[in-house]
């Protein structure tokens, strides 16, 4: 096992360091002039030039992808060209904030998805598993935007059950924050509600028609401690690996969702810095979620790699 | 298998071949028509392009005239009701489908056939070549669509092209990773083999042999790409570095309208909004059974 997460530490590492250099490409390199960029055509020259020189943008471009990769390294992401202070810590506060939310829409869904995913893989082919995979792809198809606007519309406006925006007020107790985050959340819960779903149900169907499955059933198992014994452990690998690919959707969904419900998250710390070209602020933004995608995967393999023996010994070998 | 033999002028594919084919061809389109997701995913998205197509000459009303001075709820002269501007919200839907379903399409096709070339040439060449590349997929794959979309066109300004080239880069790695574990079992086979000692070359049996053979799975993730530009175009315009006013887009006319829907004028946010689901879960049934068929 040892070897196998050292294994798998060094390749993410690699990864990240790639990540680091498209996201430098595109917001150094892909732009002549990074100050004119973001002060617009009609600037005069001196501040592009002085934004430059504040920026660091002025140096050989080697110096600066270097620079970035310390940055990196040592946990600094510049200052934000908006108001001049560190970009990281504003980001962790959005990014804990986000976290509250796509955390209440994981666990909204996940339990709710991996019992239909089970539900159907055993009535496979019947209209009750058709059911549950055409709500799937329905699900998964539709923006977080448009559940959002529907879900405001429906059960915000007309029926008043929830409130419309998700900033719960100051000093808020948990039962609260959770009535004002709960809306956004099954915005997003219903995306990830089809892709679960339907990952656990292939992953049941193809660990219920194995061998070890009929040999469990053969000798006098019921079929509960089947399930539970043999079938579920197998079956759940792939939900873990498609729970922790979806940590990378999270966040890109979550922008649109927490425009909806004016939540100041990470999404809307994001969209700020679009809508005045905080090219820092968005670096910063896109190389953290990339890390923390990458740690999910990394804790999703962990976790595969804990269930199925198989894969960490052939790792091993 | 460096065997060193005199290329044979290969015999172009026989008769009987041929009509095999084109049995099995018929066979899975049997089993497709035989679908009830499929068949209204096609008439759903068909409808939509035709509406497109027609754009302005079937619209009950000019799209950009402004009738009256803010909102009127639906009513039998205008069936969506009208937008802040006092425009016809159904002949804005109604035209909003056009830029999407020209920008979408673009993005897959970009990712998939970049994808799908990526694939081949790594499931096919393996070695160093598979292994570097592979790890810059991995780090693409890292990267947060939506994130990386809203910087790049920061970066470069925004328009249609841009929006093009960066979901189709963004969706090249996905597509690329699923052809090249198609061609990594494919390249085992037999018939592989036999084209090499025949003494093709590596292109050849790659663009003759095998990519015939990945045909399925590629058809399948160009569908599936396909309802994904339509989701990520969607969610870039409602963010508004999509596609911009004064266009009747879907997502950018629930962006400009979605602020309203709070003091009662859900109309010109709902219509559009339910216009983008049924496009992308229209496109997502057919690909879902068309991935179902196929890898029977």
């Amino acid at each position: 096992m040892a070897r196998f997460v050292g294994r798998r530490l060094l390749l993410s590492l690699i990864t990240i360091w790639l990540l680091v250099t498209i996201v430098f490409f595109i917001s150094n390199v892909l732009p002549n002039d990074v100050g004119r960029t973001i002060l617009g055509p009609f600037a005069p020259q001196e501040s592009v030039d002085a934004l430059n020189a504040r920026l660091g943008t002025d140096r050989p471009i080697i110096v600066q992808y270097v620079d970035t990769l310390i940055g990196v390294v040592t946990l600094d992401f510049g200052d934000s060209y908006v108001n001049d202070d560190p970009v990281l810590p504003q980001l962790a506060a959005a990014i804990g904030r986000s976290t509250k939310l796509a955390g209440l829409a994981l666990l909204l869904t996940i339990p709710i998805a991996i019992i239909a995913g089970l539900f159907a893989a055993r009535r496979r082919d019947r209209v009750s598993d058709r059911a549950v995979v055409l709500l799937g792809v329905t699900s998964s198809s539709i923006p977080e935007f448009v559940t959002g606007t529907v879900l405001v519309v429906v059960v915000g406006v007309q029926l008043k059950l929830l409130p419309v925006l998700a900033t719960p007020p100051p000093n808020a107790d948990i039962p609260t924050q959770v009535r004002y985050l709960l809306m956004p959340a099954m915005a997003m819960a219903i995306v990830y509600f089809g892709y679960i779903a339907r990952m656990t149900r292939a992953g049941t169907i193809e660990v219920l028609q194995s061998d070890y499955t009929r040999t469990a059933t053969m000798k006098g198992l019921t079929t509960s401690q089947v399930m539970r014994r043999h079938v579920l452990r197998n079956a759940l690998i792939p939900t873990v690996a498609v729970i922790a690919v979806q940590v990378g959707y999270l966040f890109g969904g979550i922008i649109a969702v927490e425009k909806i419900f004016n939540y100041n998250g990470m999404g809307q710390t994001m969209l700020f810095a679009a809508q005045r070209k905080d090219i820092p602020m968005l670096t910063a933004g896109v190389i953290v979620i990339g890390i923390v995608y990458m740690l999910a995967t990394l804790a999703a393999d962990m976790t595969i790699a804990w269930m199925n023996p198989r894969i960490r010994l052939d790792a091993d070998r | 298998m460096d065997v060193t033999i005199t290329p044979q002028p290969v015999a172009p594919v026989a008769g009987p071949a041929v009509t095999e084919r084109s049995q099995a061809r018929r066979e899975t389109f049997r089993q497709l028509v035989r679908r009830p997701a499929f068949i209204i995913g096609n008439i759903v998205i068909i409808g939509w392009i035709i509406t497109a197509i027609l754009g302005q000459r079937i619209t009950p009303y000019d799209p950009f005239n402004q009738f009256f001075a803010g909102h009127l709820p639906p009513s039998p002269e205008h069936l969506m009701g009208t937008d802040r501007l006092g425009r016809d919200v159904l002949s804005r839907v109604m035209v909003g489908s056009r830029d999407v379903l020209i920008i979408a399409p673009l993005a897959a096709l970009l990712g998939v056939v970049a994808g799908t070339l990526l694939g081949l040439v790594m499931g096919y060449y393996r070695g160093t070549v598979d292994d570097v590349l592979s790890r810059i997929v991995e780090a693409f794959l890292a990267l947060p669509v939506v994130l990386v979309a809203l910087l790049t066109l920061v970066v470069l300004g925004t328009s249609p092209l841009v929006v093009v080239c960066v979901v189709g880069i963004l969706f090249t790695p996905i597509v690329a990773r699923t052809v090249r574990s198609a061609v990594l079992s494919e390249r085992q086979l037999d018939y592989v083999t036999a084209a090499k000692l025949r003494g093709e070359s590596g292109p050849f049996i790659l663009s003759r042999e095998i990519f015939p053979n990945v045909l399925g799975p590629t058809v399948v993730e160009m569908t599936v790409r396909f309802g994904y530009a339509i989701f990520t175009v969607a969610t870039l315009s409602f963010l508004g570095v999509g596609l911009q006013p004064p266009s009747p887009d879907w997502g950018l006319s629930v962006a400009e309208e979605y602020n309203n829907m709070i003091s009662g004028a859900w109309w010109p946010t709902m219509f559009p909004a339910l216009a983008i689901a049924s496009a992308v879960v229209a496109v997502n049934l057919i690909a879902d059974s068309l991935q179902s068929v196929l890898s029977e």
